[in-house]
């Protein structure tokens, strides 16, 4: 099963955001100090937010328990799931 | 508490049905160095580890579990057409007869996961060691399992995770030097 071409590519653009992040998660956890690694942090932190708000209004929700909100009816459980696409 | 997104954390694209290689691939499942071993052994540890460092174990196990999936994503698009002989010729025909095409926790060898592969001393110096090592010898099993893939699109996936255990491994280093610090301000005052 093949998803459009558009939801392979805006996963991918929150793919890169998120490894940005998880990246300068494990950097920060030993140089807490690195102010200009915070900026960043925080800057990408506002970019996924509105990335994943961007993907679930057309392709459904991405965050378990609340993180998303859910159209009528129950689409959290719909496929296809991450190892299908 | 955790909770999941319906997402990899890199994509995970394979070029054809390939048992051969996944057979290989669950070694970083359930294989002593695998993804299991390493996320629960960080999970695990971070309990009784200084404070300036369980915030590191937290974040590095819990990513240890998206590369779980990734490999679990693997094992999957490289088994998910093939036939019982395909598997058969692939070495995995005493898989196939105790599982079908469903996952399990073993090595490539077929040795079920076991608790005795990962320790918790209670010592962070002697457990923060024991990450490195783990770190350092799951990126030579990636680059074993590479060295025997022919599939481009796999390797992809596969250099992004043999890339982690690097980073993961600089990461833990650091943490030693940070506790070292810590315990050396101790002594002057």
């Amino acid at each position: 099963m093949n998803p459009p071409r558009e939801q392979t590519e805006l996963m991918e653009k929150i793919q890169q955001v998120d490894f940005a992040l998880v990246e300068l998660t494990l950097y920060l956890d030993t140089h807490p100090q690195d102010y200009r690694a915070i900026q960043q942090f925080n800057q990408l932190a506002t970019e996924s937010r509105q990335l994943k708000s961007q993907y679930e209004q057309q392709f459904g929700p991405l965050r378990q328990f609340g993180g998303s909100y859910s159209a009528y009816p129950w689409n959290w459980n719909d496929s296809p799931w991450p190892w299908q696409m | 508490m955790w909770t999941y997104e319906k997402k990899l954390q890199y994509p995970v694209k394979v070029s054809e049905c390939n048992p051969r290689l996944a057979r290989f691939l669950i070694e970083q499942y359930g294989g002593a160095d695998g993804e299991l071993s390493a996320a629960l052994r960080y999970l695990n540890q971070r309990y009784s580890i200084p404070d300036k460092v369980i915030g590191l174990l937290t974040d590095i196990g819990t990513e240890e579990f998206a590369h779980l999936e990734m490999i679990a994503a693997m094992v999957y698009k490289l088994t998910k057409d093939a036939t019982p002989d395909q598997l058969k010729e692939a070495g995995l025909g005493p898989h196939y007869a105790n599982h079908d095409k469903a996952l399990f926790y073993h090595d490539a060898a077929g040795n079920p996961w076991t608790a005795t592969y990962i320790q918790a001393k209670g010592d962070p110096i002697a457990d923060l060691y024991e990450d490195i090592a783990a770190e350092e010898k799951a990126r030579a099993t990636y680059q074993w399992i590479i060295n025997m893939s022919d599939d481009p699109c796999l390797n992809d996936s596969l250099k992004f995770l043999r890339e982690r255990e690097i980073v993961h491994s600089q990461r833990f280093r650091e943490a030693v030097e940070i506790l070292k610090q810590e315990r050396d301000k101790k002594q002057y005052f």
